[in-house]
């Protein structure tokens, strides 16, 4: 059986990809939202650090 | 046993716990990836066709992991607010408000691949099922419980009112896992049962086993992340986050 073979789900395609293509897209944004979320706490700690050192 | 209490608690605290999810997230992300990766090559390279479902049954390799995880990370979080309310420790609710949008992922997934799966074998996209309307009660307590703890503005009142909402939806638990035994319903019966019994082929059931593993390890990497974030942004004005900030910077 070759790759092509093996991936092709006949007259279920729409079904097998819709399912998994919809649970990549959701387990791949989420990683990436929270790298942003992150970032962005930690860029708002250093500009109150920022503020602060200005302020002395 | 005195020590052994210090030690846990010691974790309790978000400026202890901050730098432990820093260095958990990157192996649990790496070991979510392992795990798929083989779980999704298993999926569609070695896993046999169904007798009787043909290929359209490889939904159930992330259905049925999606699933799982939608209603333990549930009773992960209402675990997490019992200990908040008993022990009053921030940290515990910050770990609840972190795993809440996954666990409301996986409730999404969970429906989203079930209404695929229903269409080609059930002919319809949705019905009022015991099994799928009480799945969909658990992805609104998600919803309900981000959006509850989100309208408060008062931290300490979000997380308590949060914590009780949780526990109260746990009793939609065992309605879900038992929703296939109590009423007759379109869905089917359990895959694997709670005495070990099991109707699926090794390879099959290997297969859905290593996916759900890499749902776990992606579920605890993706709660590491966040609490991360929901303790910067709740300790932004504390010394040890400043501190901690102004080293790296």
């Amino acid at each position: 059986m070759n790759f092509l073979e093996a991936l092709d789900m006949g007259k279920y395609a729409l079904y097998v990809w819709g399912s998994f293509g919809v649970t990549a897209l959701c387990m791949i944004a989420e990683p990436l939202l929270l790298r942003g979320r992150l970032g962005r706490a930690r860029r708002r700690i250093a500009r109150l650090n920022r503020l602060e050192s200005n302020k002395q | 046993m005195q020590n052994r209490l210090i030690n846990w608690f010691k974790f309790s605290s978000p400026a202890t716990f901050y730098p432990l999810a820093r260095r958990l997230a990157p192996i649990f992300w790496a070991i979510a990836i392992v795990l798929v990766a083989i779980g999704l090559y298993m999926s569609f390279f070695v896993a046999p066709v169904d007798y009787k479902q043909g290929d359209g049954y490889r939904i159930i390799f992330i259905h049925v992991p999606a699933s799982w995880m939608s209603m333990f990370i549930y009773l992960v979080m209402a675990g997490w607010s019992a200990i908040g309310l008993i022990f009053n420790t921030r940290l515990s609710f910050m770990m609840s408000q972190a795993l809440a949008p996954t666990g409301a992922l996986f409730a999404f997934i969970s429906l989203w691949t079930g209404s695929f799966w229903g269409k080609p074998m059930w002919g319809t996209w949705w019905v009022w099922d015991a099994r799928i309307t009480s799945e969909l009660i658990l992805l609104f307590l998600y919803l309900g419980y981000m959006a509850l703890v989100a309208a408060i503005d008062d931290r300490r009142r979000a997380d308590r009112a949060g914590a009780i909402l949780l526990l109260v939806g746990v009793v939609n638990i065992p309605i879900i896992y038992f929703s296939v035994k109590w009423w007759n319903t379109l869905h089917q019966g359990a895959t694997i049962k709670m005495n070990g019994q099991t109707s699926m082929d090794e390879t099959m059931l290997l297969t859905m086993l290593i996916m759900a593993l890499g749902f776990w390890a992606y579920s605890i990497a993706a709660a590491m992340v966040r609490v991360q974030s929901i303790i910067l942004e709740r300790e932004a004005g504390s010394t040890w986050a400043q501190e901690l900030i102004g080293e790296r910077a």
